[in-house]
Parts: C-alpha cells; structure tokens; sequence
C-alpha cells in the first residue's frame, strides 16, 4: 500500500490556496487523478517525487517513509527514485532516444524491450527535436520506466497521442507495469485518455 | 615589431580565461539557482567591472595590491607575492576584470534551462554535480563558447587595468594593447598598426571559430 498525507499551501492565479490530498494506493493500481486546472495536481506528483516539499505530510511507499515532516524525514528525490513524465516531456536536447533510456538504466536488455515497446526501434539515434510530440511523449514515458520505479507519476502523459497509438502503447504499458510491480498515478484532464488504463481515480478540489 | 607583447597578451588571455572556466561556471550555476538578497548584492558586485571605467578599477586594485596595504603586506609575507608591476598581478587583474563576461552568459543560459531538465535526471537518482554535467552543461554548450570568446577577447584588448596595475615593463607586464599604446605615444605608427592588425587577425579568428562551432547548435524540444 502506498500512503499520502499531504498539506502545501500552494499560489495560484487567484491567490492563495491550500494542497490536501490524503489517499491510499493499492500496490500496483493505476489511479488517475483529476479536478480543476490550477488545482495543484503537478505539484502533488512533484511532492510525491520529492521535488517539492509540502508544509506538513506523509508518504509511505510499500513500508518505507518517504516523507514525514513530524519526524524530519524527507529522502531527496535521487532516493526516491520515482518513474516521472513530464508535461513538458523534460527529454535531454543533448542525447538520442537511445541515450535517454542509457541514461536512466544499465540494463541494455530492458533498453531494448523497451523500444520495441513504444515502437521507437527506428528513431533510437534521434534526438528529442527530431521526434513528433508524440514520440516525444513515448520517449518520456520509458525512460520514465526504465528503472523499474515502484512509483511512476505521469502528468498528462497521453495528450499528444492519437487514440490508436494509445492504445497500443497502454496495452504495452500494463504489462509492464505488472511485471515490475509499479504503482501509477496519472494525472489527466480527458477521461477518455486514461480509459482501459486506470482502475481507480482521486478527485483534487 | 616585437613578438613579445603579443605572446603575453595570448598568454594572459589563455590563462585568465581557464582560470574563469573553473571558477566562473560554478559561480554561474549558483547565482542561476533561486534568488536571494545576498545573490543579488553579489551578483551586481560582479557586474561593476563591466559599467566601472578601467582606470577606476585598477586604481583601486593598485592600492589593494600596494605592499603598503594590509593585503598586499600579507601576500608578500606569506606568500613572497608582490602583484604591483608583475604578470601575476595582471592575470588577478584580468579575473576580476572580466569575471563578469564569463558568468552573465552562461549563468543566463543556465537560468533559461528548463527546471524540468535537472528534475529529470534527479527522479532518475543522478546526482546534482552529475546531472549539471551530463544535462545541463551539455545543453548550453553554445552559452559556453559565447562566454569563453568574450573572454578570452576582453582580456586581449585589456588597456586600463593592465596599465594601472602593471605599467609597462618589457616582457612582464607590456602587453599587446600597451605596446601600441606606446608606439602611438612614440610617433612609430608602423608598429602600432602592425600590433593592432595581428590583435584584430586573432580576434577575427577566434569570432569566427565560434560561428562555425556554434552554426549546429542544438535548441531544446521546446525552445
């Protein structure tokens, strides 16, 4: 089970708000999260990652504290070590697909199999401002997944996608989810865009 | 026309510039992260050389530097340094004078990086000093080549400062600039131009070298 209690007071194009956010996660669930832009839903999955640290709260993660400001506990993000897709992708100008995925893991057969994944094979030696923004997208996502997080966070990881290439690419997604035993939390703002993806969903208001 | 005032020109140029590539990138990085007061007090403390008349600048560093004054005394005690009149003097001159043409470039390049980058590369358990490495320095490698450039050439047209603090003594302190300072002063207006055509040949080059470095230089997926 993964644990969150979080409280941030949080800017916003109003004014001032507050983040509070106490959920469980089933272990290997894929919960979509949504509610209003501006809300605070980036900053939740930044919090998660170790990013940003809340004013008070709590995350445990399968036994193992992450965060829990009463205690002064708060492992840097580097510790964490949690999968993260980027809204803006964060992909490297400097290094092809290929080196992405090198980046993030040794594991030259994972490497492969993940490229045949996201059907990247043919675009491994091309960098970032070469790709679509959708294979900009599938980049993000495997690197993000590349070093078999115990948590991937997404933030609108599907928006560039045609439906089919969605599809393809969530069905690819959940078994290897499955196999690495990954808990997902994804943030959207379409419900058909995490249809057949998420099992459950957190509202943030 | 002598070779030596070009020599050490170039030598002071090379030697001010490595110095300003160690300590001016982790100087940039560190003012390119959030703000504060003190970065701001420092950072414009940085920025006088660039709006100071040179001469104001060297005096004061003649005088910081005079083994009359507390610095200067303590050098020369401990260290046996005195750096009035000496090429050391001029290469601590050359830093501080042209700090500033190192760290706006790349602490700007720096700054306009995305934050997602750096994020990035830390949710993947890399370090800070190896994400700055293998993210962030890679991707304002053009910044990088900017910064090196005006450096090396603001101290190779260096006149004010140089002559405060180092005169013009024959092969120590007389640089490029100061000799064809002299060769104006001394009517000798072949070897003034001779002296200003070289400088201008190596500046032309050195611009040069940096467009054709910097023609494939890679922009962000988002830029």
């Amino acid at each position: 089970m993964i644990e969150i209690a979080i409280d941030k007071k949080i800017k916003t194009y109003k004014g001032y708000s507050r983040l509070l956010v106490e959920d469980s996660f089933p272990l290997s669930s894929v919960t979509k999260v949504y509610g209003p832009s501006g809300i605070g839903k980036t900053t939740f999955l930044k919090i998660i990652a170790g990013l940003i640290t809340p004013d008070q709260g709590i995350i445990k993660v399968a036994g193992q504290t992450w965060l829990d400001t009463q205690k002064k506990i708060n492992l840097p993000p580097q510790e964490r070590k949690a999968g993260f897709v980027f809204q803006d992708y964060a992909l490297f100008p400097n290094m092809t697909a290929l080196e992405h995925l090198q980046y993030a893991t040794q594991d030259q057969q994972l490497v492969g199999r993940l490229l045949r994944a996201g059907q990247m094979e043919t675009f491994a030696g091309h960098r970032p401002q070469q790709l679509s923004g959708g294979q900009q997208q599938r980049l993000a996502i495997l690197r993000a997944l590349a070093q078999r997080p115990a948590l991937l966070l997404m933030d609108e990881a599907f928006s560039a996608m045609d439906d089919e290439l969605r599809e393809t690419l969530i069905t690819e997604l959940k078994i290897l989810l499955k196999e690495f035993g990954t808990t997902t939390i994804i943030v959207s703002h379409h419900a058909q865009e995490t249809l057949g993806f998420a099992d459950r969903s957190l509202k943030i208001d | 026309m002598e070779w030596t005032p070009i020599w050490l020109s170039l030598k002071l140029a090379a030697i001010t510039t490595l110095i300003l590539l160690v300590i001016g990138i982790p100087l940039a990085y560190w003012l390119s992260r959030r703000s504060s007061l003190l970065k701001v007090i420092i950072e414009a403390i940085l920025t006088m050389p660039l709006v100071l008349p040179p001469s104001v600048l060297g005096f004061y560093l003649l005088l910081s530097f005079s083994p009359n004054s507390i610095l200067g005394k303590w050098l020369l005690e401990y260290f046996n340094l005195s750096l009035v009149f000496s090429f050391e003097g001029l290469v601590v001159a050359s830093v501080i004078y042209s700090l500033p043409f190192m760290v706006s470039p790349v602490k700007s390049a720096l700054a306009h990086l995305p934050a997602s980058l750096a994020e990035a590369s830390y949710t993947m358990g890399k370090s800070k000093f190896e994400t700055f490495c293998r993210v962030l320095l890679p991707n304002i490698k053009s910044s990088l080549w900017t910064a090196t450039v005006l450096t090396f050439a603001h101290t190779l047209g260096e006149f004010g400062v140089v002559l405060m603090i180092g005169g013009k003594l024959e092969g120590i302190t007389k640089v490029a600039s100061i000799a064809i300072y002299d060769a104006v002063d001394n009517n000798q207006y072949h070897e003034a131009n001779l002296y200003s055509l070289v400088l201008f040949a190596i500046t032309f080059v050195i611009v040069i070298l940096v467009f054709i470095l910097n023609r494939n230089s890679l922009k962000g997926p988002l830029e």
